[in-house]
């Protein structure tokens, strides 16, 4: 089966405290550290399993600069065969839909069975794998948390939603699955795999390469764009009880008693 | 503008978000004329409920549509609406699963999560929205001349008012083909009942990544024991399976409606308040002072959640006697 | 002297000369044990190599005192002594047996020079030998097959009891010593009968001395058959047994020697992935690691082999003591009937392939928090640090991190500290000493580095935790007090990677190595104090060419006894104090002395030992990784280590690594001891105390 998983690189949020610039404009980027979509990272360990189970071959593809380049040859570490970057100056800017028309461009360049894409990614919006999947139409399916591979022309996916139950489906390939973290436990990437992978050629890709309008990406061709960061301003919130360990915990119960928590 | 509002339904009943979605409407625009869509299979009464909010209902009832199917209806509602149509969804598993296709397929504009609507001009609407799970919020405008599929966030339009709009159903049914998308349900697996049913505890101490590590659980568990409690947690700890599946609250795990609840460490994530239902009386304790809980809870304390929490369970353990 | 009944030699039934047999036994028996011992080394032909031909004398020396002399048998006081006695009896014993297999052709011999007064007193010592070993056989007999000791118990999922096997043995030498006492008693009292001299010195109350005089009660022709059958009997089973030893447990009799000989002599130390090749050449390895059971060094193999299943390690190990799945003994008995099975004497090999899911268990080996205790009490030295270290090596390579593990690996690899915290803030620890307490603080490395004689290596831990950080505000102070004069790294320092390595990732060890040694020979400084026994543990065996590492409470007992520090008494004399030797500081550093003196130093300070203390110390349930580490486990080393603190009559305990500190608060709380028992660090003791 060839799989193709679409990664981005994302500031590592564990335990950076992220910011809005001074500016407004973006956040705070120069102390961060980055890697890839945690997501995405799900995404490639699942693509990586099936192809482990069936055969083929699974490519990684990023949107991005040459620091992209960076989590394409982590995930080649990881066991993908193939990394491809998407680069060009007139990307930038792009909205959702514009990202989607790229990453379309480009798997219509090759020949993918399977494409996987991470559930969401830092900005929460959730779409990339949707549209890629109307642009394509091929069918699709979000949040999928597991996968079975039936015959050469279907799956048996389950989709995670409310309450912690499962829908399953068959789905037929070709097709796009939006992948949810816990579907599996991602391998270690270690600093002696990501060297073996170090003087692999990585092709890019640029807008003519692949053959785009650029009216329909970038700024250009947005249709929504993200104008500023800010924090907003806490409003009420909670009322905030101080003094020492002592002292909180006297009026905590007083409070919990007063409201009926303490039966 | 048209716009369109799609009504989450199940059991014959409609999503507290129907009504939500029809508050959000009148934040774009406030004379339109609002048109709520119902699919499913027998759900005439659905129709009814939301009849109070919306000018019209359009019902699309069909046996194919009894379970609600993100495929199907991606490939309908492009042929039903008309052009430039602005369809308003709740960010849920449904809308995750077709609306950005659906925005693609309506040549429209996308936006998915927003907070909150804050003013439209001409054809550009200005909405916020968050990113980095909540750390910071956009301003973001959205061009909606061909039309716009819009995702809103739970909660954020909701309202105590009872509106009495009073619209008529229209039958759509007729007008729709079921198309074969490539995709067939096959069942749900419902999530293993542990053995509480938090859905149902009055009082809940919950806790979050800030208990830091499994061995230290054992401190909401007994303070929760010494106050009568039930005790639950949020979608990491499950992860690192320090508590079970079915302890978890939140939008992938339960939904609950205590009066009283104890935010532990816990940061506030949407998707954690989104399976908190009923406005309960919060308590927040987190060493992050920023952390977004603090706008939610009624009471909060900016500290360690490994010292305070032993010390509360024995204050409390005293005051039972 | 002349032959009062016929001996062996010459003796014939119907006819045939029984010579004949006693020249077929040897020659079968040798020959088998040659081929069976041939076999046995085929493995370790294909294993990997091993440095230890270095520092030869030093190698000589401790073969004589962990072998030779048994030096750490009495650690377990009866088996010690049983084992000690059994020992030096084949010592002595092996002269006779030598004798013994010739005389069965020619009768009378002796040894060169054994048929004068040595020889005499050579046989006196002999049946003492004898005797001895055949009361310690009966005795170890009684208590490995009644009494069953727990440490000898196999449980179920490692396979079936080994008691049989091992009272089967203490059989076969007891029945040695017996047919040996009949073979020469038989031959003693056909001459007591006769009245015939017999030149031999019957030492009393000897196993001997009592057969011979039971023996005279029998006629000539029972004393006859008796003579030929101890003999033919003792051979049989000298043979047999030389050939048995090499099929189990027992193979240590024979590899003891060699693997003492071959012991680890850098404690604390990692091999490196491979020996032979050098850092830089790392890249070029095709597998890091011990994947396939070849992967290990002939000398692990040899371990495997000389294993004798006394069960200590496991007895000491912390890990096996809580609950985990792992027993270090066992790790040895499993590879060792890998390799049996894939190397056969007659059967087919069985190949079980990788070991790591067959015979060894993921969690089994990320147990371990190389506390040591296993190696410090093995006799026969075997190693396992470096075995687990290779085992994970070879999970690494192959992407099998437990999850847990994986995010500080990838923090430490980006943010060069396991917590993913931004470097900037690495030296903000000092932040309070100089905003509110007016010190200074040199930062001894970046674009504005200062320079000084100490460096103090804070590592992670003291650098970011909250807690720990307190740990590294009393060294400042006490460094301080002393005028020393000294400085810190900051930003560019990087986690020691003490435990990055030891959990197998050595590339990243090697990356934060490169980078902390650049700053630390950059900034000029001649000497290094931490107070994190890991990272002393690393700079010092792990790191090359940099300046003389040193312990805090090595460099606070120098300043003691150079006169430049005085104690305050204790304000509150009522406390027991008790030090707990963390792993890193005494085992692996031999430590053990200089803290203790600190502490002794302080007036009105009373201070007890636990019983596991020293090299015995109980590991507090590790550092670096293995906090992050989630073990299968039924309680926690922390907590176990608290409560032994209690037994003692402690109320305080004094550690001296902020991982122990980390570990035995924690144990103090989950133990219920919190308000009859607390902990506070030796820099926090001695800063708390100290004349400023």
């Amino acid at each position: 089966m060839e799989i193709l998983v679409c990664v981005k690189r994302v500031p590592d949020t564990s335990e950076n405290e992220i910011e809005v610039n001074a500016e407004g404009s973006d956040i705070e980027r120069d102390d961060l550290v980055y890697s890839v979509n945690e997501w995405d990272n799900y995404a490639v360990e699942e693509a990586i399993q099936i192809k482990d189970k069936v055969g083929g071959s699974v490519t990684v593809m990023a949107i991005g600069d040459d620091e992209s380049e960076e989590v394409l040859r982590r995930e080649m570490a990881m066991g993908a065969d193939k990394g491809i970057l998407l680069s060009d100056d007139t990307f930038e800017k792009s909205d959702g839909r514009g990202l989607a028309t790229i990453l379309k461009a480009a798997v219509e360049k090759g020949n993918y069975d399977l494409i996987l894409t991470g559930a969401q990614s830092d900005t929460g919006a959730a779409q990339t794998g949707a549209m890629l999947a109307a642009m394509l139409d091929r069918p699709f399916a979000s949040l999928v948390n597991l996968i079975e591979v039936i015959d050469d022309s279907t799956l048996k996916i389950g989709r995670e939603i409310d309450g912690g139950n499962q829908e399953m489906h068959e789905i037929k390939l070709p097709c796009v699955l939006s992948i949810q973290t816990g579907i599996n436990e991602p391998r270690y990437v270690g600093i002696r795999g990501i060297r073996k992978v170090a003087s692999v050629e990585i092709p890019t890709m640029g807008a003519s390469d692949l053959g785009i309008d650029t009216a329909t990406i970038g700024d250009a061709g947005a249709k929504t764009k993200c104008i500023d960061y800010f924090v907003p301003e806490m409003g009420e919130g909670a009322e905030m009880i101080e003094g020492d360990t002592d002292e909180i915990v006297e009026k905590l119960v007083e409070i919990l008693k007063s409201k009926g928590g303490i039966k | 503008m048209q716009i369109f509002a799609y009504i989450i339904n199940k059991n014959g009943k409609a999503d507290d978000t129907a009504l939500e979605l029809a508050l959000a409407a009148k934040k774009l625009n406030s004379d339109a004329q609002v048109t709520a869509i119902v699919a499913g299979s027998g759900i005439d009464s659905v129709c009814q409920e939301v009849s109070a909010a919306y000018n019209e209902i359009w019902k699309i009832d069909n046996a194919a549509l009894a379970y609600p199917d993100g495929e199907i209806m991606g490939k309908i509602l492009p042929k039903l609406l008309p052009d430039n149509a602005i369809l308003l969804l709740a960010h849920e598993y449904l809308a995750m699963d077709m609306a950005p296709g659906l925005a693609v397929r309506m040549n429209s504009a996308f936006i998915a999560d927003v907070t909150d609507i804050e003013a439209v001009d001409g054809n550009v609407a200005k909405l916020i929205r968050q990113e980095f799970s909540g750390m910071v919020s956009t301003h973001n405008t959205c061009d909606m001349s061909d039309g716009a599929v819009i995702t809103i966030r739970p909660g954020v339009f909701a309202s105590e008012e009872t509106p009495s709009v009073g619209g008529s159903v229209v039958d759509k049914s007729g007008d729709v083909d079921i198309p074969d998308t490539g995709r067939k349900y096959l069942e749900t697996v419902e999530a293993e009942v542990g053995d509480v049913d938090i859905s149902n505890s009055e009082v809940l101490v919950s806790v979050g990544r800030g208990i830091e590590e499994e061995d230290n659980i054992e401190i909401i568990q007994e303070l929760a024991e010494a106050m009568g409690a039930d005790y639950s947690c949020s979608r990491p700890i499950v992860d690192a399976k320090w508590m079970e599946k079915s302890r978890q609250v939140g939008t992938s795990g339960k939904t609950v409606k205590p009066k009283v609840y104890m935010a532990l460490g816990i940061s506030g994530a949407f998707q954690h308040l989104g399976g908190i239902k009923g406005a309960p009386f919060m308590v927040a304790i987190n060493k992050n002072p920023k952390a977004p809980i603090f706008q939610v809870a009624d009471i909060g304390v900016e500290g360690d959640i490994l010292e305070i929490i032993p010390e509360l369970t024995e204050k409390v353990s005293e005051l039972k006697g | 002297m002349e032959h009062v009944i016929i001996p062996p030699a010459t003796y014939t039934i119907l006819g045939i000369p029984l010579l004949i047999l006693y020249i077929i036994i040897p020659i079968v028996g040798v020959a088998l044990f040659t081929y069976i011992i041939a076999q046995r080394l085929q493995p370790l032909i294909k294993a990997a190599p091993d440095n230890r031909f270095d520092q030869l004398g030093l190698r000589l020396f401790s073969m004589i005192k962990y072998a030779v002399a048994q030096y750490k048998q009495p650690r377990y006081m009866l088996a010690g002594v049983l084992h000690i006695v059994i020992f030096a009896g084949f010592c002595v014993l092996s002269i006779r047996s030598l004798t013994l297999v010739v005389v069965g052709i020619k009768s009378g011999y002796t040894l060169p020079f054994f048929d004068t007064w040595i020889g005499t007193i050579y046989n006196v010592l002999k049946d003492i030998a004898a005797t001895a070993v055949l009361i310690a056989v009966v005795i170890a007999g009684i208590r490995r097959g009644i009494y069953k000791p727990e440490r000898y118990k196999v449980p179920e999922k490692y396979g079936k009891d080994h008691t049989a096997e091992a009272v089967f043995v203490l059989a076969m030498i007891g029945g040695l010593m017996v047919a040996d006492m009949f073979f020469e008693g038989t031959d003693l009292a056909a001459h007591i009968n006769r009245g015939i001299d017999t030149h031999y010195f019957l030492f009393p109350l000897t196993g001997t001395w009592f057969v011979t005089y039971i023996l005279t009660l029998c006629s000539d022709s029972t004393l006859q058959f008796l003579h030929v059958i101890s003999y033919t009997t003792h051979e049989i089973i000298f043979f047999s047994f030389l050939n048995f030893l090499p099929l189990g447990k027992h193979f240590h009799v024979i590899t003891s020697m060699f693997n003492v000989f071959f012991m680890k002599l850098n404690k604390g130390s990692v091999k490196p992935v491979k020996w032979g090749i050098s850092d830089d050449q790392l890249d070029e390895l095709e597998s890091f690691g011990v994947k396939k059971f070849e992967d290990f060094t002939w000398k692990h193999i040899l371990d495997f082999y000389s294993c004798a299943d006394c069960g200590r390690c496991a007895d000491q190990c912390p890990a096996y003591h809580v609950g985990r799945p792992l027993a270090p003994r066992f790790i040895t008995i499993k590879c060792r009937d890998y390799c049996f099975d894939k190397y056969p004497l007659k059967d087919e090999s069985v190949d079980r392939g990788p070991l790591i899911g067959n015979i060894l268990e993921e969690d089994e080996i990320w147990s371990c928090t190389t506390c040591g205790a296993c190696e410090e009490e093995c006799p026969l030295l075997i190693e396992y640090i470096d075995k687990i270290v290779d085992l994970r090596r070879g999970m690494v390579d192959e992407g099998m991190v437990p999850q847990s593990l994986q995010k500080p690996l990838n923090a430490l690899g980006k943010r060069g500290n396991p917590y993913g915290k931004t470097e900037k803030k690495r030296g903000d620890w000092t932040k309070p000493l100089i905003k509110d307490e007016g010190y200074e603080c040199k930062i001894l490395s970046g674009k504005k580095a200062e320079s000084a004689e100490i460096l103090f290596f804070a590592d992670s831990i003291t650098s970011y935790d909250d807690r720990i950080q307190e740990i590294g505000q009393s060294v400042f102070r006490i460094l301080k007090a002393c005028g020393a004069d000294f400085g810190i790294l900051g930003p560019a320092e990087k986690d020691s990677g003490h435990e990055v390595r030891r959990f197998g990732e050595e590339m990243l060890f090697q990356d934060l190595k490169e980078k902390n040694t650049k700053a630390i020979l950059e900034s000029g400084v001649k000497s290094i104090v931490t107070a994190d026994p890991h990272a002393l543990n690393a700079l010092k065996k792990d790191y090359e060419n940099l300046p003389p590492v040193e312990h805090v409470s090595e460099y606070i007992y120098r300043m003691i006894q150079e006169g430049h520090i005085k104690f305050n008494p204790l304000e509150d004399q009522s406390d027991i104090y008790v030090y707990h030797d963390p792993c890193y500081l005494g085992r692996h550093n031999l430590i053990y002395d200089p803290p203790r003196m600190v502490m002794d130093a302080i007036p009105g300070l009373k201070r007890v030992e636990m019983e596991r203390s020293r090299d015995r110390s109980f590991c507090c349930g590790g550092g670096g990784l293995m906090l992050f580490y989630e073990p299968i486990e039924e309680t926690r080393m922390g907590k176990v280590r608290v409560e032994m603190a209690a037994d003692a009559g402690a109320t305080v305990i004094v550690t001296a690594c902020p991982f122990c500190m980390v570990n035995i608060e924690d144990g103090i709380k989950t133990s219920g001891l919190e308000g009859k028992v607390r902990a506070i660090d030796f820099a926090e003791l001695i800063d708390r105390q100290i004349i400023k």
